[in-house]
């Protein structure tokens, strides 16, 4: 006989939600009524639908029952269990329908993740092409090359919608055309695997887990533009993903489905490994070209874009990692199906890596118009430590950060500009309440600082003066005056830098100042940091009443700044306190104060 | 590796592959249960090559017929190691934190006695 | 056409102009600072860096850098409006305030691009000051780089890599950091510089500069011990005067040699002199080595390479050791000079080389470096002491109160002042070949030239070749300015594409009379179509313009060398290369 399971959902979210105690409890009535042989509580990770948490799933009828307090245990085994009886009321109402719910496999709409550019992420051994030929792999290739023409393949695409998923967004097929439209002998394949903004990995991941797709994918596209080359760009601190890439290429050559006469059609495609030493700036696509050109990795001014005028010299379509990753299923389900996914100008999926203060940090796939909301509190499963939500940063250096009136924001390129920030490749970093947004907007700045190419004076220069206003305000020492220079700067150094990375490096700072205007303004005023995270504008002291004498901050200070005898009252001397928080973190009683 | 010199070839591959790997096939081979350990670089670093070895010598010893793959990333960075289990005739399980104390946990509960254990991570996208 | 509005002002252009210089045709003056275009000459330089040329297009989400921005038919474009000159003064106030703020005491000021702009763009505060870059400054014995001061106009790289091909200078470092500088911040002194100083001739600041010596000249001049001898570089004449406000172009030999006097040398003498021995060796060289080939001689190596350039001698030994032996082993006119002012003239005053300063006025930085080489020394003491360029000696002339313009013209001193109109010719591109060729032809063939001028060597175009009739031999002649076009002349040959008797090579685009130390152009080629221009109506004024018609020269060999290519010639006159590629 099939065991019968009680899977109680351990998410972070749920637990917040005392579903461990409704484990206790499922196990206690369990016991009490003699069920242990066949009936077994696991604790699972999250099932990605905190807002209905607790959640409970039952094997092998696969009832799903949402909002469940521990007092519910006793009523679920005794009904459901024993008697066979669903328990009506803590099914799911379908919010559209209003009718009940029974089966998880009829919810499937929870599920908020549609995976496309990772489907065999995880699925197939990525060092064996069988696996991926097993899943339609190299099948779009062969449709492409034996019942489409290059202008067919390019409608396709231009149909589904697809827009770059680097960050810029920039209309995918459109791009393919006008490169198919430059008439040269020779012309390049390149796909951007320089993959930068801070957090973001979904590029890496697709690499280790589906190179094939990639490799697919630029064949095609090699068929549309007429290019018989391709040139994969990839920093080297990717060592696995360039193992696996390697790999895959080699295996493709090996079976023809790279190299010359592809699928007895004489369509020839080789793709090349090319190595970035990890610049940020090498992400822009002049700046990539200029890097694999042997030049130093510097953005030139567009026009001529590299559609014209790319690699070499020659027309050169560059696309991104997860761009590329999207091909073959739009080829093999066909523009009408993509461009159903997502919003009105943002079609199909995106992946973003979902970081900082959440609770399930990972790499998710959504479609576009998912609203923040969704994906912090359902996939994510809300905050850490149940602490309250601040801003989520979007889009890297070059996005914003938004704050809670942005959370139903469906997201989208153009919402995200809308709303000051920017799609980027997709990282999404989640801030909370003791998160301090100028120095946030400070670390964003350190980054473009290290990572600017220095060729035109806005972000050379501009930047750094940024950085020294912020860092003066953190200090306690800013003016309101420079509140209003940091705004006027930012806003000249968008309108005047070269490239993309300069045009879009003081967007961290304008969206704090526009979200968070009070944070500053507290900062410089009161000189007083409201997250407790400046080191200069805080304070460490005992309360007394709660001082137990413990001698413990005492014997933890690095600087012994920390004075006091055993079981009496101890002292914290501001002259020597380096503010490192230790005694705050080592303090039993609660009995250290940031002010 | 065989030349793949026509869509025929290719279409010819792709349905020996998908064969080899439907389950309810009578051959030992596809019989086996299958588990996939996620090894992107992130996998690797929480330890999934430690539990990649020890489920190989684990089920040797035991002498459980089963296949060890590597894929890539399953996108539960909050919960890596990652390994996907697939019983024969049963849907694809995925658990989380998988160290090799936890791997032994899954191979005599889970493989052996088709009892989940605590760490499932139930699926929470829908794929192409 | 394309048709586009420039406030307000409507213009017809062609596909390709860019917006700038659709403004300069519709009378708008957009100020640029990275921006540098030396027309006829395909010498450009528009990274698009400094942001300064920005202005406002309508449609265009971003300010647009008018120096690389194609016009577009019906484009509506702002070059003024608010939004533009904030940015604009944002942008240079940014500049300015990673810039040193040592106008009074730098080198450039008064000739600074960097410091105009402020004028220009009404800077009177610096809203943004912060942290300044802070850099080594890297001495060598020609040019001095002052890394504070460069605002990546990326000006001196593109002369150094493109057009010169030397690939000493790019940008390093990332964000803040980022400057121009040898490969690793080596120091110029032991990287592949060959200290043309076409980067110092471009630098819109004090950030690349050439070594000053002016206080030297004052000092040796000043001490009654030392006789001090000058001599002045044939493209000197043709730019001296710029500096004085005369028109480009303009000749002001007799003017100069009356400073030179009054500032207080003891002897004025031409380096065209020095020039018309070089042609007398040199031309013998070559001659030698052809009739040699000609008798079928294998062991020959043909073509022969002019070798007055020093910026030119340090490149062949740097890129093309493995061609040591094909330039002439002539030294230069500068060197020549002084070999033969520490001995001939030496001898003549009973003056001790000790006690004899020679000064060289150069348009040039290289022949500071030039100047210290090792070879060029007799017992530890050099055969010339000091080099000024062109723009030290404006200095110095108006540090010692003389004011050019209204000096009479005098003339060179005896018996190292006199010199032909072929001597003239070696400032210009195709100026050493035309002179040589005077005087080959008439050795050769043993008749008189039917025609003096040589047409077919002059022009401004990079690379030239032309075919020149000895009386029934053709002589195929090639002719390359800026090291670039050396380059490209210098692989045909290896790889057996060209086959020429004699080549002629100058570092500097346009030759000496675009050389590293003469007036600054600040962009503008028609400056140095004007010296050019200059030098032939001075060849052309001269009663004698054949070399070896130099009574002067005549007299030196008679009395002190003997013949060209003598035992004598050989040690005062000749010289040897390095291979320096290891270095």
């Amino acid at each position: 006989m099939t065991k019968t399971h009680i899977f109680v959902c351990g998410g972070i979210g749920c637990r917040a939600m005392e579903s461990e105690q409704l484990r206790k409890n499922f196990q206690r009535e369990i016991l009490v009524r003699g069920l242990s042989d066949e009936v077994q509580v696991v604790t699972t990770g999250c099932f990605g639908f905190c807002e209905k948490g607790p959640l409970v799933k039952i094997l092998p009828d696969q009832t799903f029952y949402v909002q469940v307090s521990p007092d519910d245990a006793a009523e679920i085994v005794s009904e459901h269990i024993i008697h066979q009886r669903k328990v009506e009321r803590l099914l799911y109402i379908d919010p559209e329908t209003r009718k009940r719910v029974t089966e998880s496999k009829d919810m499937d709409f929870y599920k908020r993740q549609f995976r496309i550019a990772l489907r065999n992420c995880g699925v197939i051994d990525p060092d064996n092409i069988e696996e991926y030929i097993a899943r339609d792999g190299y099948s779009a290739i062969a449709k492409c090359l034996t019942e489409y023409t290059p202008e067919k393949v390019i409608d396709i695409v231009k149909k589904s919608g697809l827009r770059g998923r680097g960050g810029g967004g920039f209309p995918t097929g459109l791009k393919w055309e006008i490169t198919r439209k430059s008439e040269n002998s020779q012309k390049y394949v390149v796909c951007n695997a320089d993959e930068g903004d801070p957090g973001a990995f979904m590029d890496r991941s697709i690499l280790e887990g589906d190179p094939h797709s990639v490799i697919e994918a630029m064949a095609i596209c090699g068929y549309c533009i007429g290019a018989d080359k391709g040139l994969i760009y990839i920093r080297a601190e990717y060592p696995l993903a360039i193992k696996r890439l390697k790999r895959a290429l080699q295996q493709a050559v090996d079976t023809g489905l790279l190299g010359r006469d592809i699928l007895g059609t004489g369509f020839n495609f080789e793709i090349e490994i090319r190595y970035g030493a990890g610049a940020f700036v090498c992400g822009e696509e002049t700046a990539l070209i200029h890097s694999m050109e042997g030049c130093r990795g510097e953005p030139t001014f567009k026009p001529p874009f590299p559609s014209v005028e790319g690699y070499m010299g020659k027309p050169t379509n560059v696309n991104n990692v997860e761009t590329f990753a999207n091909i073959p299923v739009i080829i093999n389900k066909g523009a009408e199906w993509f461009s159903a996914i997502g919003t009105e100008k943002s079609k199909g999926t995106k992946v973003f890596a979902l970081a900082g203060k959440i609770n399930n940090v990972g790499l998710i796939e959504v479609p576009m118009g998912t609203t923040l909301r969704e994906i912090i509190y359902d996939i994510g499963g809300g905050i850490k430590d149940g602490k309250k939500f601040k801003a989520v940063q979007t889009g890297g250096p070059s996005g914003g950060c938004l704050s809670e009136k942005y959370l139903d924001t469906p997201i989208d390129y153009d919402n995200l500009i809308e709303a000051g920030s920017m799609m980027g490749s997709g990282g999404m970093i989640v801030l909370d309440e003791n998160d301090c947004m100028v120095s946030i907007a400070k670390f964003y700045l350190g980054f473009t600082l290290d990572e600017s190419c220095g060729k035109c004076a806005p972000c050379r220069i501009g930047n750094k003066r940024l950085y020294e206003k912020l860092d003066k305000i953190t200090s306690g020492e800013g003016t309101m005056e420079d509140l209003v220079r940091l705004k006027s700067l930012s806003l000249v150094i968008k309108d005047t830098s070269l490239c993309g990375l300069g045009q879009s490096s003081p967007n961290p700072v304008l969206s704090t100042l526009t979200n968070f205007y009070d944070e500053y303004v507290a900062h410089v005023k009161e000189k007083k940091c409201p997250s407790k995270q400046c080191k200069d504008l805080i304070n460490f002291t005992i309360i007394e009443d709660k001082c137990t004498g413990c001698t413990l901050c005492f014997r933890n200070c690095p600087v012994e700044a920390i004075s006091g005898e055993k079981s009496k009252i101890h002292h914290i001397h501001q002259d020597k306190c380096i503010k490192c928080g230790l005694c705050y973190s080592k303090c039993k009683f609660e009995a250290i104060l940031i002010e | 590796m065989e030349k793949i010199k026509s869509v025929a070839d290719l279409k010819k591959l792709k349905q020996q592959s998908a064969l080899s790997r439907k389950s309810g096939d009578e051959s030992s081979q596809q019989n086996a249960i299958t588990i996939k350990v996620a090894m992107a670089t992130c996998g690797i670093a929480s330890g999934a090559r430690e539990t990649y070895d020890y489920f190989v010598q684990e089920l040797k010893r035991q002498k459980i017929n089963a296949i060890v793959s590597q894929t890539g990333c399953m996108s539960y960075c909050y919960a890596e190691p990652t390994v996907e289990i697939t019983l024969p005739h049963e849907e694809p399980v995925v658990f989380g934190f998988v160290n090799t104390a936890k791997a032994q946990e899954i191979v005599d509960r889970y493989i052996l006695h088709h009892e989940f254990v605590d760490g499932v991570i139930p699926a929470s996208y829908k794929t192409v | 056409m394309i048709k586009i509005t420039i406030d307000q002002k409507t213009v017809s252009v062609p596909r390709g102009t860019t917006i700038l210089e659709a403004a300069e045709k519709a009378g708008i003056d957009i100020p640029t600072l990275c921006h540098m275009k030396l027309h006829d000459m395909n010498i450009e330089n528009k990274p698009g860096g400094c942001r300064i040329c920005v202005v406002e297009v309508n449609g265009r989400r971003n300010l647009t850098p008018s120096c690389c921005t194609e016009v577009e038919e019906g484009m509506m474009i702002n070059t003024h409006s608010m939004r533009v000159i904030n940015a604009r003064r944002t942008v240079l106030e940014l500049i300015l305030s990673d810039h040193p703020a040592e106008c009074l005491t730098c080198a450039k000021s008064g000739d600074c691009e960097l410091q105009r702009m402020a004028h220009r763009l009404g800077i009177r505060e610096i809203h943004c000051k912060g942290e300044q870059s802070a850099y080594r400054i890297d001495n060598s014995p020609a040019i001095i780089r002052d890394p504070d001061k460069c605002i990546m106009c990326r000006r001196c790289e593109m002369m150094c890599n493109e057009v010169q091909t030397v690939g000493v200078l790019s940008a390093v470092h990332r964000g803040f950091n980022s400057v121009v500088s040898p490969a690793f911040e080596k120091d110029l002194m032991h990287s592949e510089c060959t200290f043309c100083g076409q980067c110092l001739a471009v630098c819109p600041t004090g950030a690349l500069t050439e070594v000053d010596e002016t206080t030297s000249v004052v000092r040796a001049i000043s001490d009654r011990e030392k006789v001090v001898v000058v001599q002045t570089a044939p493209a000197v004449r043709a730019a001296l005067g710029e500096e004085f406000g005369y028109q480009a172009g303009t000749v002001v030999t007799g003017k100069m040699v009356a400073a030179l006097r009054r500032l207080g040398f003891n002897y004025v003498f031409d380096t065209d002199f020095a020039a018309d021995l070089t042609i007398m060796e040199e031309g013998t060289e070559l001659l030698q080595r052809l009739n040699a080939f000609l008798k079928g001689d294998k062991s020959v190596k043909l073509p022969i390479l002019t070798s007055c350039c020093p910026a030119w001698v340090k490149f062949f030994e740097h890129q093309f050791p493995e061609l040591i032996d094909i330039p002439s082993t002539a030294r230069s006119p500068q060197q020549m000079f002084g070999s033969i002012a520490k001995t001939y003239l030496a001898e003549k005053l009973g003056v001790d080389r000790k006690n004899m300063i020679v000064v060289s006025i150069m348009p040039c930085v290289a022949k500071k470096y030039e100047r210290g080489r090792d070879e060029f020394y007799v017992d530890g003491n050099p055969d010339v002491d000091i080099v000024l360029t062109t723009r030290e000696l404006a200095h110095l002339i108006k540090l010692c109160n003389i004011d050019l313009t209204t000096l009479p013209e005098e003339d060179f001193d005896e018996p190292l002042g006199q010199s032909t109109g072929a001597g003239v010719l070696f400032g210009t591109t195709g100026g050493v070949i035309e002179a040589a060729v005077r005087t080959a032809y008439e050795i050769q063939t043993g008749k008189a030239l039917p025609r003096i001028n040589f047409e077919e060597l002059r022009g401004m175009e990079g690379f030239r070749k032309a075919i020149v009739d000895f009386d029934g031999l053709e002589l195929n002649i090639g002719i390359a300015h800026g090291l670039g076009n050396a380059r490209k002349l210098l692989e045909d040959i290896e790889q057996g594409k060209s086959h020429f008797h004699a080549i002629e090579i100058m570092s500097c685009p346009g030759g000496c009379i675009g050389g590293g130390g003469q007036p600054y152009h600040h962009g503008n080629a028609d400056i140095l179509m004007k010296r050019q221009h200059a030098l032939y109506t001075e060849d052309e004024l001269k009663v004698i313009r054949k070399s070896h018609e130099n009574p002067d020269i005549l007299k030196l060999y008679a009395e002190f060398l003997g013949k060209p290519l003598s035992e004598k010639s050989h040690k005062l006159l000749h010289t040897n290369y390095f291979n320096r590629k290891a270095e």
